[in-house]
Order: C-alpha cells, then structure tokens, then sequence
C-alpha cells in the first residue's frame, strides 16, 4: 500500500512539475466550459421564448437540455484529452531508461501499475472537481434533479477511469509517447463507436452494444444507475490493469 | 554473498552471456573489467533481476533474484550504465521517493537521506531539479540512490564516468570505505581504478568469464604480470575459444 502510494506520488511530482497536469485540465476545463456556456445560454434563451407558452414551459427541464448534453460533451473532451496524461506514464521511463530503477527495486510489477493508475485517476478528480462550481451553479435559482447530476459526473469518472487504465496499456507497449497516444486514442474512439455497426449489421448486436462505451454512458448521465453499467466500466478498468500487467511481464524476458 | 550459477542470456539466437559461475564472497570489492559488449551490463542486470536469464540463476546472501525478487531486490543497491534520474524531479524528492520505496520511512528516511547527501556530496544542489545538473552531479544522484538503506550488495556500472579527477577520487574512497561491510561489484574500463578500489577481479569477454579471483592470486597465475598485460592477455585468449 505504501509503495504503491509513493509511485503515485511520484508520478503526481513530475505531473505537476512538467507542464502535462496544468496543459490537461485548463484544456480540460476550457473547453467543458465552452460547452457549458453554449448550452446553456441556449436553454435560458428557449426559457424566455417559453414566458408566454405554458404548455412549453412545463416541458423545459434542465436535466434534459442541460445536464445530459454538458455530459456527453464532457466525455468526448475526456477520450481528447486523457490519452494525453497517460501517454508518458510507462512510455516515458522506458525512454529515460528509468526502469532500469522502477524494476530493480524493491518493488510488484502490481504496485508500480495501480500506482501510475492512481496518479492519472487523482488528475481526472482534480478535473471533475473543478467544473463543478459552474455545473451546481443553477441549483441556487432554481430546482433540477440533483440525483442524474450526481450520477453523470459517477459516469464521467468511470469512464475517465477506463479511459485512464487503457492508456496505461498503450503506453507500456512503446517508449515513444505520441505513439502511446495516438494509439489509446484511435482504440478507445473505436471502442466508442462500434455500436455503428449494429446500423448495418444484425450479427453480434446485443455483444458490440455491450462492449462500446456509449451506452453505458448514456444511462448513468440519465440518472439511471443500472449493476450492468458498472460492472463495464469496473471489468473495462481490471482488463487494461491486466494487459498492461502482461505486458511488464513479458518484456522482462526482453530487456 | 553473491553467487551466479551458469548465468546464461540470448537476445534471440545472439548469445550475450553464456555459462557464467561466479561467488563473490562477503566483503568483496570485485572489479569486473571487458570489452565493451562482453557482456558485463547484461550480466549485472541479470543480478539485480532487471533482465530475466535465459538460464542459470542470480542468488543474492541466499536468495534467488528470480523467486524471491523482493527480499532480495531489498539487499541490492544498484547504479545502471545510465543513471536512472527523473529529470522533472529535484534530487531530494527523487532520493525520499527511493528511500520510500526501500521501506524507509520518518525519521529513519530523513537521516538516510542526509546522510547520502552527504556522501555523494549534493548538499549544493538538493533542492535543485535533476534537469539542471551537470553531468557529474548527475552520476553522483545515481551513487547516492544506489547508497539508501544501506544495501548489504552494491551493483555499480562504471561508476566513476563522466566526473572530473577530484570527483573520481571522492568516489573511489567512498566506495573503498563502503567495503569490508558490503559486497561491491563494479564494471570499469579503468584499470587504474581496479588498482586503488578492487581485491578482486573477474574479466569477461565475448559472454564468457576468463579470469576470476583475487588480484594477487591472478596476477601470481601470470607470474606477476600488470594488470594491463593480464587483461590483454585473457581477453586475446577468450576471443580465440
């Protein structure tokens, strides 16, 4: 546990003392806000227009037209951005020959994963933490549901959190950091998309909407928290922890 | 005690180290000397449990690298060819961050740290990034990584390149005084080094080890011949067989 947290430590170090944390969560933050303001700006224009339409009104809600857009949004910015914080984690002391430590120490191939892991993951909090003094802003005027906001931003993490584990992957495949990215980036963007093919195909529908990412979100920034959910993005998490445990076991025989 | 039972490491069908015995009895300072490429990196990266044999097996004061990996990579202090430096980090983030890891922790972590500090003489540039370093500063965080916790077997490989002569001697009396209580291993292109530093050799070449023993024993075996004329000598006939 304690090694563990001093590997996440670390990693927090150079996260915070390189430019890679502040690039990824003002960028972060830049362009969720972006998104924000747009859509709601939006709503507040519709609300107006809706002064004189009782019927309208009645129907405008702002988890409908804010939240679970604003989510969504944020979840395309977080597949942008994430690939870019777990890009150097493996990749990167490869290239600095730095392994050569991180092996030699007293040290699993388990602790230094979840430590990595854990660092990339204490970023995205940071990140998520940070829209939320705009997101629970409306709460002081007016009353949206607070249960799908909560579990939009439990969406959000999980998500980043799978996110978080397959760039660790890529990153242990190479030593060069943009191919690390690029890579997680393109797989996860497919993983994200395949259910497209259920468009034009009826062979294996119920599996590729299972295993693309899109749907699951879907429900939990709806505010409907279904186990099934869950334990896609838990399983997602544990499968690239264990590639990527793979991986350092393998190249131990190559190096 | 450090003992390498018919170490053995192919890159594919390229033979690194092949069949290679050695015991280093306690309190040794073994000076290993080759060619570049004989095989001395592989070799120490094999003890340290970087690199995984092909065959054979790396036994440190008792313990298999291989099926023991955490006690014995707890008995280790090991300086890589490149010394392994997270340049974002400053020198004594970087030496708490090992002490850390080590299983030093508090007071017991804060004193070991000063006192490699000390020793590899950073007191200077504790506080700077490993970034800004020169060379030779460099090299010395790596010595003083390899010092924390006080590791009963020290791999060093090549220790003293890239510091100027008063540097080179600082850390030849500092690794002399870390004998008697340790077991050192060190790789060296500088003959002289082995001179002042080592009681024992081991001269590899082409993967295989040609001479081992304490200096004087070897150099008896030559009809006490210079090092130089040993070395030549062994590594001409290790290229024939």
């Amino acid at each position: 546990m304690r090694n563990m947290w001093a590997i996440a430590k670390k990693e927090l170090k150079i996260y915070f003392s390189s430019p890679t944390a502040y690039i990824v969560i003002s960028l972060f933050l830049l362009l969720a806000g972006f998104m924000y303001y747009v859509i709601i700006s939006n709503f507040s224009l519709l609300s107006i227009r809706a002064g004189n339409n009782p019927y309208f009104s009645s129907h405008l809600s702002l988890n409908q037209s804010v939240y679970i857009p604003f989510f969504s949004n944020a979840a395309v910015v977080l597949l942008l951005l994430l690939p870019i914080l777990t890009m150097r984690l493996f990749a990167e002391e490869k290239r600095q020959r730095t392994e050569e430590l991180l092996f030699t120490l007293p040290l699993t191939n388990t602790q230094i994963i979840i430590g990595k892991y854990l660092a990339a993951v204490v970023v995205l909090i940071i990140m998520l933490v940070a829209t939320a003094p705009y997101v629970f802003y409306p709460f002081f005027i007016t009353k949206p549901e607070l249960a799908p906001v909560l579990t939009g931003y439990l969406g959000l993490f999980l998500l980043g959190a799978s996110f978080i584990s397959f760039g660790l992957f890529a990153s242990s495949l190479t030593e060069n950091q943009i191919v690390a990215a690029v890579f997680s980036f393109a797989i996860l963007l497919l993983l994200w998309l395949i259910y497209w093919l259920t468009y034009v195909t009826s062979f294996m529908g119920g599996f590729l909407r299972f295993i693309s990412f899109f749907g699951h979100f879907d429900n939990l920034s709806k505010g409907v928290v279904d186990t099934a959910d869950l334990a896609y993005y838990v399983s997602f998490t544990l499968v690239g922890l264990f590639l990527t445990y793979a991986v350092l076991e393998v190249r131990r025989w190559w190096r | 005690m450090i003992r390498a039972e018919n170490l053995t490491k192919y890159y594919g069908t390229v033979k690194a180290v092949e069949n290679l015995n050695m015991e280093v009895p306690d309190g040794t300072i073994l000076g290993f000397l080759g060619p570049n490429g004989a095989g001395k990196t592989t070799t120490m990266r094999m003890l340290t449990g970087y690199t995984t044999p092909t065959k054979g097996r790396a036994i440190i004061e008792g313990l298999d690298i291989l099926k023991e990996p955490l006690r014995a990579k707890k008995l280790i202090g090991y300086l890589p060819e490149i010394p392994p430096l997270y340049p974002e980090l400053k020198v004594s983030s970087f030496l708490n961050f090992v002490a850390e890891v080590k299983g030093l922790h508090g007071k017991r972590k804060k004193q070991e740290v000063e006192r490699v500090i000390s020793q590899a003489g950073l007191e200077k540039v504790a506080l700077r990034r490993i970034r800004n370093l020169s060379k030779g500063y460099r090299q010395r965080v790596g010595i003083a990584q390899a010092l924390l916790g006080e590791p009963k077997v020290l791999i060093l490989d090549e220790p003293t390149i890239g510091l100027d002569p008063k540097e080179i001697v600082d850390i030849r009396n500092l690794i002399k005084s870390l004998g008697g209580e340790r077991t050192i291993v060190l790789s060296t292109h500088i003959l002289q080094e082995v001179t002042s530093v080592c009681d024992s050799i081991a001269i590899i070449n082409e993967g295989r080890l040609i001479e081992f023993g304490k200096i004087e024993e070897v150099q008896e075996k030559y009809g006490s011949a210079s090092l130089e004329e040993i070395y030549i000598s062994a590594i001409s006939r290790g290229g024939e067989a």
